[in-house]
């Protein structure tokens, strides 16, 4: 099957910065794929690459099959949802989402036609006479998701498309792209800062840093196995154990534990069997409602943080800022780390 | 001191007050109030026999301006002019202000806007004599153009009924060259100041959705230059009709509003006149503004 998307050996050098540092993945078609990374990571370069908005130094950027890396964006099949959402303030709604058959020339009265449809999909209906102005942030979120799919492209790109909206609406707003999706069978790429986001939603997600993916993988796979000590720290916010450090605890190489695999116990406390153990002092309890997360200073150095349910914090007499404790975890829940990247 | 700033603290309205008080008088008395003392003299008539001002409200003066041909040809003469001006800058400007907002930067920008704005750092009159030496008969123009053997051209041009003359510099060709000239900045810095705050996320868009680059230029940046358009030719279309150096130092005899005014005020004395036709360019761009308003020129701001 020819990929929705590849990119062979894509660099986009910006003066002195590489932007995307010689990058190779590929899209499976009808798959939902996340660009994951904190700002500058070169996430947001790739999918102008993928858009057309950019091109690339060297290397191939492939839509089904066929090279594109210098086709102009009007000619590639595939939309983009925009951060800001870039609707026409000139427009109506049913202007805004009629824009891409308008320019492509279909008749006015097929194209309000579709574009209602689209309208209604979104659920939207209602709101087409309206200017994009009028409209709440999550409701000028659909209009741009209507815009973008009433192409009907191969390929829908989606740039922080949830970024502006609070909390509430942006977990609605997850599920309905997420079945949305589901529905048109179209091939989605959704570039994120927020690893919970690009956990919860994708098919697969490729971890950026520095220009580069440092980890391509399924969202659980990602996780439970972090390939490197930046994604242990940026999928899993894992404690991460250098070379340095891991000789001390008795391991042999790098690797991550995940805050809830440690537990937090009084130093006279005896410690469970087959498990590493590693003192220090609390410098702070940060209270999550469901689970606390416990800040220890590592005799060794680091600042470790374990998640600690509500009851078990309950029941940790005495301990709290400033008191010396054990933290402790089960040999086998540490996952062992190459040393490929700096994190 | 101190207590001063508490007692203006605790009554912000004071403070306001205190703020606007002076700038309001000024606007108040000294700007509209002289604007108004000027619309209502255009009410006063003049007696034809002892040249002496009736102060007595009457319709007289507006009478004579709406129906003394001579007086409706140089409304009519200006109106022409400004209109045909604003839509020479419209034209020349587009192209350079959307270079300016939307291509150049850094140095070029710079260049760019000191270029746009340094001949407005020269004396204007300077400038309007400057231009009558190079549309002149024997002028820089003149001359330039007979080097490249194009002096057929401009004479065909000046032959032109209406709009000729014996040269450039005495023609309305000449005069609308100089208008041009002149408020040329007016409308790129307004236009470029309207392209400059179209986000490049809406060009993307339109691209992004199928639109060729020349359908995104008509579809997105002409509609969301509008704005711009408008302030531009506010500018123009008014300085045109209020001028009367230009009129007077460059082009054919015909009188226009500004001159009429500068003449009735001046050496005819008669006040009145002078201030119904200064009401006219007023009257003009009331009626241009509240046309562009229905064309939608300001429902994007």
């Amino acid at each position: 099957m020819t990929a929705a998307i590849e990119f062979r050996g894509v660099s986009r050098i910006y003066g002195e910065l590489r932007a995307v540092d010689d990058v190779s993945f590929a899209v499976e078609p009808g798959e939902f794929f996340a660009m994951l990374g904190p700002s500058g990571s070169g996430k947001t370069t790739c999918l102008r690459l993928v858009a057309g908005f950019d091109t690339p130094n060297s290397g191939q950027v492939l839509l089904d099959g066929a090279d594109v890396s210098s086709m102009p964006p009007y000619e590639r099949n595939v939309n983009t949802v925009f951060q800001d959402y870039a609707l026409f303030p000139h427009m109506t709604v049913l202007e805004n989402v009629a824009y891409g058959p308008r320019v492509r020339g279909v008749a006015k009265s097929e194209r309000e036609q579709r574009a209602r449809e689209m309208l209604e999909l979104v659920q939207l209906g209602a709101q087409g006479e309206r200017r994009p102005a009028q409209l709440s942030g999550g409701q000028r979120q659909r209009v741009a998701l209507a815009r973008a799919l009433i192409n009907r492209p191969k390929v829908l790109l989606l740039d922080e498309p949830l970024g502006a909206l609070d909390l509430k609406l942006r977990e609605e707003m997850q599920i309905e792209l997420k079945s949305l999706q589901k529905k048109l069978g179209i091939t989605f790429v959704y570039v994120t800062h927020d690893q919970g986001e690009a956990l919860s939603m994708a098919d697969r997600v490729a971890v950026f840093n520095k220009g580069r993916i440092e980890q391509l993988a399924a969202p659980r796979e990602l996780y439970l196995r972090p390939a490197t000590p930046f994604v242990a720290r940026f999928v899993g916010s894992a404690n991460v154990a250098d070379a340095a450090l891991a000789q001390k605890l008795g391991f042999a190489a790098a690797f991550a534990i995940r805050a809830e695999n440690i537990d937090v116990q009084a130093e006279s406390a005896a410690a469970p069997p087959d498990s590493v153990v590693a003192p220090g002092a609390v410098v702070a309890v940060q209270f999550h409602g469901a689970a606390s997360r416990w800040q220890v200073q590592l005799d060794a150095g680091e600042i470790w943080s374990a998640l600690i349910t509500e009851e078990e914090t309950r029941r940790m007499n005495g301990l709290g800022v400033g008191t010396r404790v054990n933290l402790s975890w089960p040999r086998e829940a540490a996952v062992p780390l190459s040393s490929a990247s700096s994190g | 001191m101190r207590a001063a700033s508490t007692f203006f603290w605790r009554r912000p309205y004071w403070y306001l007050a205190l703020l606007l008080v002076p700038p309001l008088l000024w606007f108040g008395t000294v700007y509209l109030g002289s604007l108004f003392a000027l619309l209502a003299q255009s009410f006063y008539a003049i007696d034809d026999f002892t040249a002496q001002i009736v102060r007595e409200p009457t319709l007289a003066t507006y009478k004579q301006l709406v129906t003394q041909p001579a007086n409706v040809d140089i409304v009519l003469r200006t109106l022409t002019m400004a209109i045909t001006v604003t839509i020479a800058c419209a034209v020349i400007a587009l192209p350079i202000a959307t270079y300016m907002a939307r291509y150049a930067s850094g140095r070029i920008k710079a260049f760019f806007y000191v270029g746009v704005m340094l001949p407005m750092w020269t004396s204007y009159l300077v400038k309007v004599y400057a231009w009558r030496l190079l549309l002149a008969k024997e002028g820089i123009i003149a001359w330039f153009l007979g080097k490249l053997g194009l002096t057929g051209l401009l004479e065909a041009l000046l032959a032109t009924p209406g709009v000729g003359g014996p040269s450039l510099s005495s023609s309305y060709i000449g005069m609308f060259l100089v208008f041009v000239y002149m408020w040329l900045p007016f409308m790129i810095l307004p236009m470029a100041a309207a392209l400059e705050r179209v986000p490049g996320s809406l060009l993307q868009a339109s691209a992004d959705l199928g639109a060729k680059p020349s359908q995104t230029f008509r579809n997105v940046v002409l509609p969301l230059a509008v704005p711009g358009i408008a302030a531009g030719s506010v500018f123009t279309f008014s300085l045109t009709l209020g001028d009367y150096i230009i009129p007077s130092v460059v082009g054919a005899p015909g009188y226009f509003i500004g001159m009429m005014v500068y003449v009735q005020q001046g050496t005819a004395g008669n006040i009145p006149l002078a201030a119904a036709f200064s009401v006219v360019p007023i009257l003009l761009i009331f009626i241009y503004l509240s046309i562009a308003k229905r064309f939608g020129a300001f429902d994007a701001i």
